[in-house]
């Protein structure tokens, strides 16, 4: 049941709301603070105060996070995007296999080696953009749910991927294209694309349509807005921040593999829920995916720290996803009941 | 045949007269799978006039303006705007040819600022294609000013009430600046006050030219605002008369094809023990104060403005959102309603005022939304549904009811609103309540079937039921109640006796 819709009148006074972004800050604060008195406790070190941790821990997440960035889109208008992990190894294979050196041996495109940078740059994207175009065009005209379009792209891009090399990695990249994966330029990337989504949603009609169709599709489309039409732009952005994610992934491992990305998809749904985004559609916002982001990186990266055994890190880590999600739920309900 | 960017082009140019005649729809026919929801229908609205159409639940007046607004296109017929023919193929060819259509069925985002909601897709852009948010709170401003409306642009629209979302809804409407307007039941979830602001507002729209189709139930706002009037019946054309000429009666006639006798059919049944007894009860920071008893066979009416905190009382009592302090005792025995599941065990029933929201599961089937809480615990056998004998219960419900439907497979989402409202009155019904509450429960329902409900509420109390209703119209809670009480603020302003109550009395109380 939801609350009373005959409440009454609410104050005229201006109330400023604190950001859904705070409560999640707190949380990633208070994670932090547990792993760095543990630190203490066991290992006699502090987590926290140390750089290089720190570094790594936000850039192993940066991959995951560019692609939150796209599925938090797709979750707002109330659907959702399985695909992303294995758009992730398709663009991978794909867009590595046109950014080979000339002196590496066995090259799959012999004749098309040493290309110039943009070429595998520009294909990834657009094959990216491609997976997602067909995701959004599946959902908007044949209306199949988008947990099945989305469901039956992971699987298919996964094989494209594998099919593509009958498995074989593909190495030997350019050091023109291996630089985007170098130092700290995936999470510039990561934090570029945020702020690119995180402007479009809030001051652009591109964003104002997209909560409005996952709020209310049926008030979106009395109100004029083309609904299939802009779905298929939000599948298409996140399907070629997937290929981004995927040129960044291939980039940074200097090499491309069949199996790259694979369970992104999940670690970024979850990403953008712990950042207050709503399954529900409608809400969520961009800050707070970046903040789920580095929840995830923080928590892989303490339990190394800590040195947790990995099978209990996992277990640990689904533990807290739910936890999280849980307390949000419940500080949104208490929000709406005054 | 013209194109909508044609005519669009054509109007901008100036080259079309302003024709008096606004709209014209002649033989218009729409079938949906199962049934005839218009058949050869047709309408023409003047300009500068208020239209009012008529008809039943389910006669077809929500499918024929969804077919002007641009959501249906009719299976044939013709539809001319201004003297051109034109077909619309999407809201947005509607919009964009002036014309615009407030839903029966509140159509707004939740999470979005009331600012945004108006002016989805029409957002005022800074130079560089931002959303202009200063500017767009401006304009609702302007325009909620120029309404005199206050509500404030910013707040999220999850927060408002009802009614406030209805007067957003309608602001909305307004400021596409078309043509023809139309309004799909707007006041049905408005009480008085804010109907007298609609009414300003239209006055107005209507001198400056705009054709308003005005589609209600309710008789007396049929003579107060429209200037004609057409009539529909199972989804055919009757006739259009001026509204001065005809009676309340010629209408009913016209619209159900027989007479109804009696429009408040209460009976005076023996009053009975005190069942629900409800004392100083309170919810913090919304009401408080509030104590009252209903004895079986009483029916307890409670008025008030909207905002005055009557659904959250029926709420708090029905478990949806337990009480801060006060007690409730039920047969003498004081119990404390955590829940809505405790209230049912205690034979409590709540049909609620939002039938879209905490209603109708509109994805699901007219069986399955009616047996949705007698299935709490009946027709179960060694933990299998007796699915018929439920069928034939759900069946006899919804005749009894006279819900328009081909079946009872079809799914609820397709059934006209006032169809809705029966179905989940029947969903409460069959659970035999021993305390019904009922929450405005003939909105949006037709003088026929309104009248067929209030009978089966008396039928009920007569049965020994004890019966809270809330309603915003007026004669109803006068017509029904045996007692009434009137909120404001929160708190209980004053109990009528059924003697003594007239609507001036509570105007009064639900002014203090
Ligand atoms: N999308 C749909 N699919 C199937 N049947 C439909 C659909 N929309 C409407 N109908 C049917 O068409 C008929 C006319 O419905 P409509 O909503 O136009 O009635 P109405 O006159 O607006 O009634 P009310 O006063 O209850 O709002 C009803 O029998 C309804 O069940
Ligand atoms: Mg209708």
């Amino acid at each position: 049941m939801t609350t009373s819709s005959e409440t009454l009148a609410a104050p005229r006074a201006r109330r400023r709301k604190l950001p859904t972004e705070l409560s999640i800050l707190l949380v990633l604060a208070g994670i932090a603070l547990t792993f760095e008195l543990l630190g203490w406790i066991f290992i006699g070190q502090s987590f926290l105060m140390n750089q290089q941790r720190l570094t790594i821990m936000i850039l192993q997440v940066s991959v995951v996070g560019i692609i939150a960035v796209g599925v938090t889109q797709v979750i707002i208008t109330g659907g959702i995007d399985l695909s992303s992990g294995s758009v992730v190894g398709m663009t991978a294979m794909i867009a590595a296999s046109f950014a080979q050196s000339a002196d590496w041996a066995r090259p799959v495109y012999p004749a098309l080696v040493g290309l110039p940078v943009v070429i595998p740059l520009v294909i990834g994207l657009a094959i990216g953009t491609l997976a997602g175009i067909i995701n959004g065009s599946l959902i908007s005209y044949t209306k199949i749910p988008p947990f099945i379009a989305t469901l039956g792209m992971m699987v298919s891009a996964r094989g494209v991927a594998k099919w593509y090399t009958k498995g074989q990695p593909v190495s030997g990249l350019t050091p023109d294209f291996t630089f985007i994966g170098m130092g700290i330029w995936p999470v510039v990337i990561f934090l570029g694309v945020a702020l690119i989504f995180h402007i479009a949603l809030r001051y652009t009609r591109y964003g104002k349509f997209t909560y409005a169709i996952g709020a209310n599709p049926q008030a979106a489309r009395v109100s004029g807005i083309n609904i299939e039409k802009h779905l298929i732009k939000v599948y298409a952005i996140a399907g070629m921040l997937a290929g981004l994610a995927g040129l960044v992934t291939a980039a940074r491992a200097q090499t491309a593999q069949a199996g790259m990305g694979v369970m992104y998809e999940l670690d970024a749904i979850a990403a953008a829920v712990i950042g207050g985004t709503s399954l529900a559609g409608g809400q969520g916002r961009i800050t707070g995916t970046v903040i789920g982001t580095i929840i995830l990186g923080t928590m892989t990266s303490g339990f190394t720290f800590l040195r947790v055994d990995a099978y209990y890190q996992e277990i640990i880590k689904g533990m807290i996803i739910v936890a999280a999600v849980v307390t949000d739920q419940y500080r949104q309900r208490k929000r709406k009941k005054v | 045949m013209v194109s909508p960017q044609t005519m669009r082009a054509v109007r901008e140019s100036g080259a079309v007269p302003n024709a008096s005649l606004l709209l014209e729809i002649s033989n218009a026919r729409k079938e949906f799978p199962g049934v005839v929801a218009l058949d050869d229908v047709s309408l023409k609205l003047r300009r500068g006039t208020v239209h009012a159409l008529m008809g039943e639940n389910g006669a077809g007046k929500s499918t024929l303006m969804k077919i002007i607004a641009g959501i249906y296109t009719p299976d044939s017929g013709e539809v001319k705007l201004r003297g051109v023919n034109i077909q619309l193929k999407s809201p947005l060819d509607a919009l964009e040819n002036g014309i615009a259509m407030i839903h029966q069925e509140l159509n707004l985002m939740p999470y979005m600022s009331v600012a945004e909601n108006i002016w989805i897709r029409r957002e005022p852009l800074t130079r560089l294609g931002f959303v202009d948010h200063g500017e767009l709170n401006r304009r609702t401003a302007a325009l909620f000013a120029k309404l005199n409306i206050d509500i404030d642009p910013e707040v999220q629209v999850s927060t408002l009430s009802v009614a406030s979302r209805q007067m957003v809804e309608i602001a909305k409407a307004v400021s596409y600046e078309s043509d023809v307007l139309i309004m799909d039941e707007p006041t049905s979830a408005l009480t008085e006050t804010e109907v007298a602001h609609l009414f300003s507002i239209i006055r107005d729209l209507r001198s400056q030219g705009k054709g308003i189709i005005y589609i209600t139930h309710k008789m007396n706002e049929l003579f107060e605002i429209a200037d004609e009037f057409s009539v529909f019946r199972d989804g055919r054309y009757i006739g259009t008369h001026a509204s001065t000429d005809v009676t309340r009666d010629d209408i009913i006639r016209m619209m159900v094809g027989r007479e109804i006798t009696q429009m408040f059919p209460k009976e005076e049944v023996p009053i009975g023990d005190v069942v629900l007894s409800v004392k100083d009860l309170a919810l913090k920071g919304v009401f408080s104060d509030i104590s009252f008893d209903v004895r079986a066979g009483e029916i307890l009416g409670i008025a008030g403005l909207v905002g005055s905190g009557r659904s959250n009382v029926a709420e708090t009592i029905f478990g949806v959102s337990p009480a801060t302090s006060g007690t409730i005792a039920i047969n003498g025995k004081p119990v404390t309603i955590g829940s809505p599941t405790v209230a049912i065990q205690h034979g409590m029933a709540f049909i609620t005022e939002d039938r879209k929201e905490t209603g109708c599961l509109l994805a699901l089937d007219i069986q399955e939304n009616m047996q949705l809480a007698v299935l709490q615990d009946g027709y179960t056998r060694f933990g299998f549904v007796t699915q018929g004998e439920l069928s034939r219960t759900c069946e006899e419900m919804s005749q009894k009811l006279r819900v328009k439907t081909p079946s009872l497979d079809e799914r609820v989402e397709n059934l006209s609103g006032g169809n809705q409202q029966k179905v989940l009155i029947g969903r409460w019904l069959l659970t035999n309540p021993k305390i019904l509450i009922l929450d405005e429960p003939t909105r949006g329902i037709d003088v026929g079937a309104k009248a067929e409900i209030h009978k089966l509420v008396s039928q009920l109390a007569r049965q020994g039921v004890a019966v809270i209703m809330i309603s915003s119209e007026l004669p109803e809670v006068l017509g029904m109640s045996d007692r009434i009480m009137v909120m404001h603020h929160g708190r209980a302003t004053g109990f009528l006796d059924r003697a003594e109550a007239d609507q001036v009395k509570i105007m009064d109380l639900a002014a203090r």
